[in-house]
């Protein structure tokens, strides 16, 4: 599944909106052991960035605590019509994004 | 026992029973007035009163109930479907009068613990040694911004079987060929935790033998449910791609309606489906609070031994109203949980002790007719809550179809019998 991303669609400049965005993931803490005894890998996400138009307006850390299918929301001001970018980094490589676009009146 | 306050009242009352029970506990049974009341006349109430007069003929036993007739929610989602009438749902006290058990059709509108009375809309009061809190659920509308009992009148919960019931089911049947039905599903813990994932079941049958070119959607603050796998197999198995669910990590959770304009809007997203059955947050029934046997949460903290409330003294909590832990807001539990509360009751009014009880649940699916299957538990108490103990089973994921016969016809039977053994 894609990443579900809810940015407002419109808005006025100036305006405080809300951001949501929830990516699938495991979140495996690396703290568990299968029922053989053996440690099941640590497997999470571990950066969350967004970026409006190229400026970095949130990031976030993650840890093993974190649940699985992370969701965030955050709130920002309206200032131009554009593009919102959202990524995840996480580990063996882990990498995703999303976008989603603005017009701002 | 319990962490209710130690008041000179009762402390003096706990010294009194604890004698009794060393020195001579008949005495002090035939001297009691042993007054029981019990509130709310479900599964839970009507079972608790029942064993409470079969137990000890002397007591008085006396159940407040605002409905003259019972609607059965158990079995409720085949009348939405229309596979059932709703009078074979409804069952009335009679029977429990002529046991001898005084029955008032009122309301309880409050509840003095201190002075152990409760008074009923029509102005009555009565005093009780033992007083029994079965009043189910009521919808907790603020979890839910946009929807209240008005907004019920345009998107049914149907969650409390009646009139709601019989509406959702008018605009099923008034929906055109091609329109989606959608059922908003609350987080746990909420009444009969696989009983939605049923509803869409049945609806998608109805949908298939009339509108087949009709959907369901399901939209589910939770990510997994009861009985998930079966369900989902049989869903495949009947309805092919009819059923589509929004888990919660798909952005599944509404977090308000608007019923004017017949929208949903979840996280994620909004939806504007033909039929909308929003099953709304619970909380226990609004009597419990009024006791001030509900904490933070809205559920009632018990005594799993003796159900007896944490927060109220003398007064005991059954049913979908208490916190049970593992054990589900079921029929099934109520009744069960309404027996063994009946029986610690009898113990302690006749200063013995309780004996903690395990209680059996059985939970029954039906996803088409004919097509069945269940889940049964056992019960026991463990610290502060109930926890699943061992002899649980759930049916085979894998199965011929004369079992899911089998087990529909089971589930037939299972209603006649708790409704027998309930209301007689």
């Amino acid at each position: 599944m894609a990443a579900l991303i809810n940015v407002p669609a419109k808005a006025k400049r100036g305006d405080i909106i809300e951001i949501r965005a929830l990516t699938s993931h495991i979140m495996e803490t690396g703290f568990r052991h299968t029922v053989d005894g053996a440690l099941v890998p640590r497997d999470i996400i571990t950066s969350f960035t967004c970026r409006y138009n190229a400026t970095e307006i949130f990031r976030a850390d993650l840890f093993p605590a974190i649940a699985a299918n992370p969701y965030l929301s955050f709130f920002t001001i309206a200032k131009e019509s554009g593009k919102l970018e959202f990524e995840w980094i996480g580990d063996n490589g882990y990498s995703s994004s999303a976008s989603a676009s603005i017009t701002v009146e | 026992m319990t962490t209710r306050p130690v008041t000179r009242r009762n402390a003096v009352l706990g010294i009194t029973a604890a004698a009794a029970t060393l020195a001579r506990p008949s005495v002090l049974r035939a001297q009691s007035a042993g007054r029981v009341v019990v509130v709310g006349g479900g599964f839970g109430g009507a079972a608790c009163a029942r064993a409470l007069k079969h137990a000890d003929a002397k007591l008085q036993v006396t159940l407040i109930e605002p409905n003259k007739l019972f609607t059965s929610c158990p079995f409720s989602n085949e009348v939405i479907a229309g596979l059932r009438d709703i009078e074979a749902q409804q069952f009335g006290y009679d029977k429990l009068a002529a046991e001898d058990i005084t029955v008032l059709i009122q309301a309880a509108t409050r509840i003095d613990p201190q002075e152990r009375n409760i008074a009923t809309s029509d102005g009555a009061k009565l005093i009780y040694d033992r007083l029994v809190l079965s009043p189910g659920i009521d919808f907790h509308f603020e979890a839910l911004p946009g929807y209240d009992d008005t907004a019920s009148e345009k998107m049914p919960h149907a969650w409390k079987a009646g009139a709601q019931t019989l509406l959702l089911r008018r605009q099923l049947e008034a929906m055109a060929d091609g329109g989606t039905v959608a059922i908003a599903i609350p987080a746990n813990p909420s009444r009969c935790p696989p009983a939605p994932y049923e509803r869409a079941s049945l609806i998608a049958h109805y949908l298939k033998t009339e509108k087949p070119r009709s959907k369901v959607l399901i939209l589910d603050a939770k990510d997994n449910f009861s009985q998930q796998r079966l369900f989902e197999k049989a869903w495949k198995e009947l309805y092919g791609d009819m059923i589509e669910r929004v888990a919660l990590s798909q952005g599944g959770r509404v977090t308000s309606v608007d019923a004017s304009a017949k929208t949903i809007v979840t996280e994620f997203g909004n939806y504007t489906p033909d039929v909308a059955n929003i099953i709304p947050p619970q909380r226990a029934g609004r009597i419990a609070e009024i006791a001030g046997a509900a904490d933070a949460t809205g559920w009632c903290p018990i005594d799993p031994v003796t159900f007896e409330s944490k927060l109220a003294p003398n007064i005991h909590v059954i049913g979908d109203a208490c916190l049970g832990g593992g054990i589900p807001k079921s029929a099934a539990a109520a009744s069960a949980q309404g027996k063994a509360c009946a029986a610690a009751i009898v113990n302690l009014l006749a200063g013995r002790a309780p004996q903690a009880p395990r209680l059996t649940g059985v939970c029954y699916n039906t996803v088409a007719p004919g097509y069945g299957f269940s889940l049964a538990g056992n019960y026991q108490p463990k610290g502060d809550i109930f926890a699943e103990v061992e002899g649980g089973a759930t049916s085979p994921l894998d199965a011929l179809p004369e079992l899911r016969a089998r087990e529909a016809a089971k589930a037939e039977r299972w209603f006649q019998t708790i409704t027998a053994d309930t209301f007689g």
